[in-house]
């Protein structure tokens, strides 16, 4: 495994993995904008600008884009985060200076009127296959309600009212604000020559315009603690989403953050498995950990039941309460390291996950991380670090979302976030 | 590229594969088990499933707690679940732990505890996962598809009924399990940085001394087919077509694949370059190749807003139709590349491959080598699609809609 960078005079940077055993190559645009760098007017912007840059260039139209792809065999496709917005693919090695040339050619997109209409209606269908599956809907609520009016509660996909009144002229103003070329990095994985590629990557994007993308009210946030329940009818199931304040993506502290999530909702010997899901209360719980430029959340979510629903708000509770005041045990860390290290290498063999990971790890933290020294990074996490972790973040200043038949539920109190005893500080 | 995939199958029945890859650090160990949910007796449909949860809950000398540790403690991600003919038991790790994986399975297979005192909360589980249905507007309208299509048992669902869930009782997850667990017909499949001959000593002295008689045959009778409307208060409509196709072996079997794959294979694909690119009547439309031993056939999905519903249904017909009227050579061209692509990018995953040599052991009763698969797509042309579809060119279809309004089906 051997780690190249470049930097372009016009801004790009361009970097690659070479893993000569692996059986492919993958590439993509890693472009950092999303929803949270949209104004109000321009809500959905980021997801329906990604779907247009199908739709077409200068030198091909939309059915061409896709018979080009579909040609050498690409697995490609591309998604719209709140900070980034990602145009990936990946083929047999011989057919990775293909797919790069592909992708760099719709990173220019004609963003023609009549494709720009039914575009619109493929976006409108999407958000309506959303809206029929509570168990999605009710974390865009979360999101929101969590964010409140910080941009990072904005919707990815905008509501059916904003696509409708979005104009084209709106989305050309976007994507000559956002995607300049200092504001792109091209990511390479796999089984590639790092020669050849970036001789062609820099000949593909040398007109690439220069300049500068802002990123606006980049700020940490402890939520907007409040409970809210979302009445409805038609569906069978309560979906609760529990968020609180984490930290930030390029904190130190984001490695002890994953296995905390891990401790405390990972699918298999988590805390809240044991008390919930084990039991039968819930259908499932979960704790992920969701790190933004400059904040940082966890989000704790659960399907069950609808009367057992206060009960499991409870049991949620009561179990960050027992980590904040006992602390988490060195066994239980240790097996949270070897269930990370053992997917962190899994993940590791496929290319595709290699480009996402090298990819993010340079957009967030400008740095390479080999799958080993991610490895060993994780097996440095000591329980001080948790520790550390525990004490500067209000884990227990829970934003709230309940989504599912219930009429009427009542919010249990949240024991006020204890002192930690003996926290020693570095 | 030598591909080395080992083969054993013991004296009681049970069968050992593994194929090394030398090039990865992981391994991961499938386990399939003739007892799915095909299996459920008629009162009790949805057994299996439960016994797929409840068989975690404790095996040999560890205790569930205890038995979740050991597992976690070697950084082993798992799942166990029923399908249709089988239990599958699936986890992956560091090769370094495979010994340790194969010991905790076999415990797992042949002595769990099956806890009384867990009975209550398993089907507490089991009935969430049934009501959930309820909020999955898709997942709905295709288990209802598969009802109507497929011969019974084969189109039931593993979540079985909130009426079926009442009646199992501890006893009966213990008879099921003493019933149908058994070597014959059970499937290991191990994929990953191995070495077989410790591998296959290891399964024999764990495995060994296992019995049982032979996997029953199934009765099967014919689906209802037939076009039927399920009324829903949804934003979209979704809709749901099914029609045969030949079986894993069969000779047509690759044009088979080969016409999906015309119809669905890409973004440049028909039904999604005609239903959304063109039209922009949905978001998400694919079709899907689903096969038993016994039968097989396409599967459709589309799901859309209301007013949009009628045409796409026509349009996703009409293109199914019109793979009769002719296959472009550009088109093959494509298909054969994305097939090989997938075929030589699995060799990426030993997961994937753990479960690949164990469908083609189930089906075919051998491990096809990488070339004979290769050939087998660079033998497909406009030529052979084309006379399968005229061969196998549907009469009728299964069609199941979801919504708010009925659609018209066609003649």
């Amino acid at each position: 495994m051997t780690f190249h960078q470049q930097q372009c005079s016009n801004g790009l940077t361009i970097i690659g993995e070479v893993i000569p055993e692996a059986r492919s190559a993958a590439v993509g645009f890693f472009v950092r904008t999303g929803s949270r760098d949209e104004t109000v007017e321009e809500s959905g912007v980021s997801h329906f600008l990604e779907h247009m840059l199908f739709k077409g260039t200068k030198k091909r139209d939309a059915a061409q884009v896709n018979k080009d792809f579909d040609k050498i065999g690409a697995n490609y496709n591309a998604f719209t985060s709140e900070e980034n917005t990602v145009f990936y693919a990946s083929t047999l090695p011989e057919y990775h200076q293909d797919a790069t040339e592909i992708l760099a050619d719709i990173l220019r997109p004609s963003l023609r009127s009549a494709d720009f209409e039914m575009e619109k209606k493929v976006i409108i269908e999407e958000i309506g296959m959303y809206e029929d599956n509570p168990g999605w809907m009710v974390f865009d609520h979360a999101r929101k309600l969590f964010f409140a009016d910080h941009p990072l509660g904005n919707s990815v996909l905008g509501t059916a009212q904003s696509i409708t009144d979005l104009k084209r002229d709106q989305m050309l103003d976007y994507f000559q604000r956002r995607y300049i070329a200092s504001n792109i990095t091209l990511v390479a994985s796999g089984n590639f020559e790092w020669d050849k590629f970036l001789k062609k990557a820099e000949k593909l994007t040398t007109n690439w315009k220069f300049g500068m993308a802002r990123r606006d009210h980049i700020r940490q946030t402890s939520g907007s603690a409040e409970f809210k329940l979302l009445e409805k009818k038609t569906t069978t199931q309560q979906n609760v989403v529990m968020i609180c304040p984490g930290p930030p993506a390029a904190s130190p502290l984001r490695y002890a953050a994953n296995l905390f999530a891990m401790i405390l909702g990972d699918q298999s010997g988590s805390r809240l498995y044991w008390s919930l899901v084990d039991s039968g209360l819930a259908e499932s719980a979960d704790c992920s950990f969701h790190e933004y430029d400059g904040a940082g959340a966890f989000y704790t979510s659960f399907s069950c039941d609808p009367k057992n629903t206060h009960k499991n708000l409870e049991i949620v509770i009561k179990q960050i309460h027992e980590l904040i005041i006992k602390g988490i045990t060195e066994e239980e860390l240790e097996q949270a390291k070897s269930k990370v290290l053992s997917r962190i290498v899994r993940a590791g063999e496929k290319t595709m996950n290699r480009l996402q990971e090298v990819g993010m790890t340079w957009v967030y933290l400008r740095k390479y991380k080999s799958v080993d020294e991610d490895m060993q990074t994780y097996e440095k996490v000591n329980l001080r670090q948790m520790q550390q972790l525990i004490e500067r973040y209000p884990l227990l200043r829970l934003t709230t979302t309940a989504m599912g038949p219930l009429a009427k539920l009542k919010m249990p109190d949240i024991p006020k976030q204890p002192k930690v005893p003996n926290a020693q500080h570095s | 590229m030598a591909k080395q995939v080992f083969h054993h199958t013991f004296e009681n029945g049970l069968t050992l594969l593994a194929e090394n890859m030398p090039h990865v650090r992981s391994a991961t160990v499938n386990i399939i088990v003739p007892a799915g949910c095909a299996y459920d007796p008629a009162n009790m449909p949805g057994i299996s499933s439960v016994l797929s949860e409840i068989i975690l809950r404790g095996a040999g000398k560890n205790n569930s707690k205890e038995l979740s540790l050991a597992m976690d403690g070697i950084g082993l991600d798992r799942s166990c679940s029923a399908g249709t003919n089988h239990i599958r038991l699936w986890g992956a790790t560091l090769s370094r732990n495979l010994p340790k994986t194969i010991d905790l399975f076999a415990d797992i297979i042949l002595k769990p505890h099956l806890p009384k005192s867990d009975v209550e909360s398993v089907k507490m589980l089991a009935a969430q996962e049934i009501m959930s249905i309820e909020d999955d507007p898709k997942q709905k309208v295709m288990l209802a598809l598969r009802k109507n299509h497929f011969p019974s048992p084969l189109g039931n669902d593993r979540r079985g009924t909130l009426e079926g869930l009442e009646a199992i009782t501890h006893d009966a997850l213990s008879k099921f399990w003493k019933k149908n667990f058994r070597p014959s017909g059970t499937i290991i499949s191990v994929a990953g940085n191995i070495e077989w001959e410790p591998l296959k000593a290891q399964v024999e002295k764990l495995f060994g001394k296992w019995k049982g008689s032979d996997v029953p045959a199934l009765k099967l009778s014919p689906g209802k087919g037939g076009k039927n409307h399920i009324s829903k208060d949804t934003q979209q409509v979704q809709i749901g077509i099914a029609y045969p196709s030949v079986t894993y072996g069969h000779k047509d079997f690759y044009a088979a694949i080969g016409a999906v794959n015309v119809l669905s294979g890409g973004m440049s694909s028909r039904l999604f370059t005609e239903v959304r690119e063109k039209r922009g009547l949905c978001y998400s439309v694919w079709a899907s190749y689903q096969n038993f031993k016994e039968v097989a056939a396409v599967i459709c999905y589309a799901g859309t807003t209301t007013d949009m519903a009628q045409e796409t249904l026509d349009v996703t017909l009409k293109q199914i139709a019109n793979l009769t009227k002719g296959i472009k050579e550009e088109e093959v061209k494509r298909l054969k590349i994305g097939l090989k692509s997938s075929m030589l990018i699995q060799e990426e995953s030993s997961s994937a491959r753990a479960g690949s040599i164990a469908v083609d052991w189930y089906y075919l009763g051998r491990v096809r080598p990488l070339e004979e698969i290769q050939k087998a797509i660079d033998s497909i042309t406009t030529k052979s699609i084309l006379s399968h579809v005229k061969e196998y060119n549907p009469k009728e279809f299964t069609i199941v809609t979801l919504g708010n309004k009925q659609l018209k089906y066609g003649k």
